[in-house]
């Protein structure tokens, strides 16, 4: 089956000829449909550029990156812009909701912008919202609700539109634990119930224990990477700290 | 010095924000120094006394609306220049955690006012004295004046004045900042652009009812300005709907930007549609949070639709009464019999009558022109004379029948013993063919009311549907019409004839002359050979024989005369009208795109998230547009509401000027709103378009 996310040795360079920085350099992955796979790597690994290169905020400088066997390395413009609202959906580390917006206007407008009609866009909402467990806040503003809710929110919105691939960039970055471990728990619903395929980067090992599989980034390579499998999501994260001990470098708020 | 570096750098930096803000300061330079120059360009006019004489009355009133205008601007100026101290708490809070003190921060602040202020100055003059050199050619048409030559002029004075003015706005600019700056707090700059909004919303329900009440008190001062505006007893009653009128233009505002939201969300269908949800948001916060900038900008677009439009008419109506108003080329009046009126009023002013002044008095104006000048008379032709006559017990009191205790009410200090004119109807017929207006005929026992001031037609009609009759000479009259017929006998540059009766040739005997009048025109052909003969009818009065004579005078109203005063009139009234009006729309255009543009910080990152999820670029940049378009359309539409009934009682007050051609200066003020309105609308989102484009990483 072709796979959801196929990278063939993407490269990002940043700077000039005198001082070449390699954020990403020559690395190549794929990612199957419903799977749940995290990113891991300390702070300028490249794992955001990383994301940002899939999501097409950002360019790569060589490479292909297929999502769903289209190439979105050559899309432009409004192309551009079609592949990021109907195959993928965003969840960011500060949440990126409008703060003019109830909750329920935030999700609604991931659908509005594809011009869906009204009717299809509340029976949609409310059923995600209904999934999430954030009926209750749909009428409030984000100034009003905690991270963990907003977080969800922003989860909603993403996972709307049923894109092909959800992209999270530090999910849990601004959260409390018990929040992080209620967003977490939503992510693992999300992947098996509703068989959404999630990206995810962080550098939070407990995060990254949720996935299915965790690819290490260092320096801009792939560094290992280590698959679940059977095992209890506990030795699934003794496994990942003993992988980040062995990359060193600064890992030290691990859980 | 530093410092200084500093400030130079930021202006360099954030001249894209500032466009707009100097751009304004540029206009309101260049515009205060055009209005203030226009003596200077008028001095080189080839005018007639008369003409400078309101060239000067002008030039005053000019210089009193300047410190108006002054104030206005001064608003606008600390208004603006705390909007851009918003967006730069950042900056200021980085300067003070690097240890700068909040001494050196106004003291950058100083040096970025001065920098501005300085520049601003000189690019407004520069412009302002270009753009007078084009003025001045609508200043000698205006004047309807020969550029006999042009010349290049340059007005000291006013480049003086305006460099003053501006120097005590900037100062209190600088003052206002030092303030604003020693009371901020570390914590909330560095904070500042991390502060979401917090959406205040209101009781949907007291809005609601808020507004009913003040649409009710809006609807009554509307009524009262137009329909209902016999019914004020007094001029200061005129204050009472104004009043009510801004009470309730706040209110409206206030309550509509919280029941806004509501209206447009019960339209699920319209507000889920691609990003109106968003765009609804934006402008009702946006007008929630401005209900008094709002308010204002709604007033002062009210007032330059009302201030442009009648300024316009009233030039445009002057002109084209005068064709009708004034059709003789001469008319000369002159009082008979002083010795019996002098004596009737009690005082015996008679035995000062000089024996010069005795004689003449008998005269008419003809005999007394002969007598000064008899080649005169040559120059003259189309000549009527005619007597009005006066009846001591005919005065307005007793004329009035039911209406005269209202009238009284109205005008206390009209004088209601004043004896009405009287004019025999073979006379008016005469003067009517000449003037070509309507003639009329009379029975036995019958007078006719003639009037056309609009003010005085519906009080005098009360007094004939009472057929009130009048007495001459023991013989009774009754009005022939029940209204006051259309028509006068002197020349005025509007409709002042406020009655006249006409009555059959047998009713009044000589004994009875109030007065001489003799109406006639010019043996010329030529504006050349009528302004010499002009001059001679101005030379009479230096006569020997009209020196001679110290109360018998003649009482002259030219068409050249009367064109002229008009016509300065006009000018002089459009002018300040035109002057006030573009400064009021420059103003409250300028806020908008100023509070639009200052919030374009926060709303990089909404579009930001917008384009994240993946909005098409299009669609974003039409959410821009209508979000920036209702921001200006609200207060617009608001004011030409307001418009609709000011217009209507403007033309009420201006009326003894006539309103004919009002929908061509409508049409003009349409264009010159749509020309600096819209123009700030454009500058405003191409600005804002230019600012949520910039891409940036993260």
């Amino acid at each position: 089956m072709e796979p959801i996310l196929r990278l063939d040795r993407v490269e990002k360079y940043y700077g000039n000829k005198n001082n070449l920085t390699k954020a990403v350099d020559e690395i190549s992955f794929e990612v199957e449909k419903q799977e749940f796979v995290a990113i891991m790597g300390a702070s300028g690994s490249g794992k955001t550029t990383l994301l940002n290169c899939i999501s097409t905020i950002d360019r790569v400088t060589s490479g292909h990156i297929l999502v769903d066997g289209e190439d979105i390395t050559n899309l432009k413009g409004n192309k551009l812009n079609q592949f990021r609202r109907e195959k993928l959906g965003f969840i960011f580390q500060d949440f990126n909701l409008l703060d003019t917006l109830t909750s329920y206007e935030n999700i609604a407008l991931a659908l509005s912008i594809q011009k869906k009609s009204y009717h299809e866009i509340h029976e949609r909402v409310q059923k995600i919202a209904k999934d999430l467990n954030i009926t209750s806040v749909l009428e409030k503003y984000p100034y009003q609700m905690s991270g963990g809710q907003k977080q969800r929110v922003a989860s909603a919105r993403a996972i709307v539109t049923n894109p092909k691939l959800i992209l999270a960039d530090e999910p849990t970055g601004a959260l409390d634990s018990k929040s992080a471990k209620m967003l977490l728990e939503s992510f693992e619903y999300l992947n098996e119930e509703k068989e959404a395929t999630i990206l995810m980067v962080t550098h939070d090992a407990f995060t990254a224990s949720y996935a299915s599989r965790v690819i290490f980034i260092k320096d801009g390579k792939i560094f290992n990477e280590i698959r679940k499998g059977t095992t209890t999501r506990k030795d699934f994260f003794e496994q990942i700290i003993e992988v980040v001990t062995l990359l060193g470098g600064n890992f030290h708020d691990v859980v | 010095m530093m410092l200084f570096k500093l400030s130079l750098q930021n202006i360099k930096k954030s001249f894209k924000d500032y466009a707009i803000y100097f751009f304004t300061l540029i206009l309101g330079v260049a515009i205060f120094y055009l209005f203030n120059s226009l003596e200077s360009q008028t001095v080189l006019l080839n005018v007639s006394s008369r003409t400078k004489e309101i060239i000067e009355l002008m030039m005053n009133m000019l210089s009193g609306v300047s410190v108006f205008v002054a104030l206005v601007l001064g608003f606008l100026i600390i208004y603006a220049s705390r909007f851009l101290m918003k967006r730069r708490n950042q900056e200021f809070g980085v300067y003070l955690t690097l240890g700068m003190s909040k001494g050196s921060i106004s003291k950058i602040l100083f040096f970025e006012t001065i920098l501005i202020g300085l520049l601003s100055l000189i690019v407004g003059l520069v412009i302002g004295v270009f753009s007078s050199q084009a003025m001045s050619v609508l200043v000698a048409n205006s004047f309807e004046a020969d550029m006999t030559h042009f010349t290049f002029v340059f007005s000291f004075s006013a480049t003086m004045k305006t460099i003053l003015y501006f120097g005590i706005m900037y100062l209190f600019v600088m003052i206002f900042n030092t303030i604003s700056v020693s009371k901020c707090k570390l914590i909330d700059l560095l904070q500042a652009s991390r502060k979401s909004e917090n959406i205040k919303l209101k009781n949907p329900i007291v809005c609601i009812l808020v507004f009913l009440v003040s649409a009710c008190g809006l609807g009554y001062a509307y009524y009262m300005v137009t329909a209902g505006l016999n019914q004020l007893q007094d001029a200061s009653m005129i204050f009472l709907p104004i009043g009510l009128g801004i009470v309730t233009t706040f209110l409206i505002i206030w309550s509509l930007s919280g029941v806004f939201l509501k209206i447009v969300m019960s339209f699920p269908k319209y507000y889920h549609r691609r990003l109106n949800s968003f765009t609804v948001r934006q402008v009702s916060s946006k007008i929630n949070t401005t209900v008094v900038s709002m308010g204002i900008i709604t007033l002062m677009l009210f007032l330059t639709i009302c201030i442009l439009s009648s300024a316009l008419s009233i030039k445009n109506s002057m002109t084209v009464n005068l064709k009708t108003m004034v059709p003789a080329d001469i008319q000369i009046k002159k009082e008979l019999d002083l010795e019996r009126k002098l004596t009737i009023t009690g005082t015996p002013y008679s035995m000062f009558l000089k024996e010069q002044d005795r004689l003449d008095t008998k005269l008419s104006v003809m005999e007394s022109i002969e007598k000064a000048d008899a080649s005169l008379l040559h120059d003259l032709t189309d000549m009527i004379s005619f007597n009005v006559y006066e009846d001591a017990n005919i005065t307005i009191k007793s004329t009035m029948g039911s209406a005269y205790n209202r009238l009284q009410e109205a005008y206390p200090y009209m004088n209601f013993e004043e004896k009405e004119e009287i004019i025999r109807i073979s006379d008016y017929n005469r003067i009517a063919e000449f003037y070509g207006l309507d003639t009329y005929e009379l029975g036995d026992h019958e007078y006719i009311l003639l009037a056309d001031f609009d003010g005085m037609i519906s009080l005098r009609n009360e007094g004939l549907r009472a057929n009130t009759p009048i007495t001459i000479q023991g013989q009774v009259y009754y009005p022939k019409y029940d209204t006051c017929q259309n028509g006068f006998v002197y020349m005025s540059q509007s409709h002042i004839n406020a009655g006249l009766f006409l009555v059959p040739d047998d009713a009044v005997i000589e004994s009875m002359r109030d007065a001489n009048v003799l109406i006639a025109n010019y043996l010329g052909n030529t504006k050349e050979e009528k302004k010499i003969i002009e001059n001679r009818i101005n030379g009479l009065s230096e006569t020997l024989y009209m020196k001679s004579l110290e109360q018998s005078k003649l009482h002259f109203s030219s068409k050249i005369s009367i064109y002229e005063s008009s016509i300065g009139l006009a000018a002089m009234v459009t002018f300040i009208g035109l002057y006030l009006g573009i400064i009021f729309l420059i103003s409250s255009a300028a806020i908008l795109a100023l509070k639009e543009l200052s919030e374009s910080a926060d709303n990089k990152v909404r579009f930001q998230v917008l384009r994240k999820i993946g909005t098409d670029e299009k669609m974003i940049h039409h959410a821009l547009f209508q979000q920036i378009l209702l921001f200006f359309l609200f207060p617009f539409l608001f004011a030409l509401i307001h418009s609709i009934f000011g217009i209507q009682f403007c033309n009420y007050i201006i009326e003894t000027f006539g309103n004919e051609k009002l929908l061509q200066s409508i049409l003009m003020t349409a264009i010159f709103i749509f020309l600096i309105y819209g123009g700030y609308f454009w500058i405003t989102y191409f600005c804002s378009k230019n600012i949520i484009k910039e891409k940036t990483r993260y």
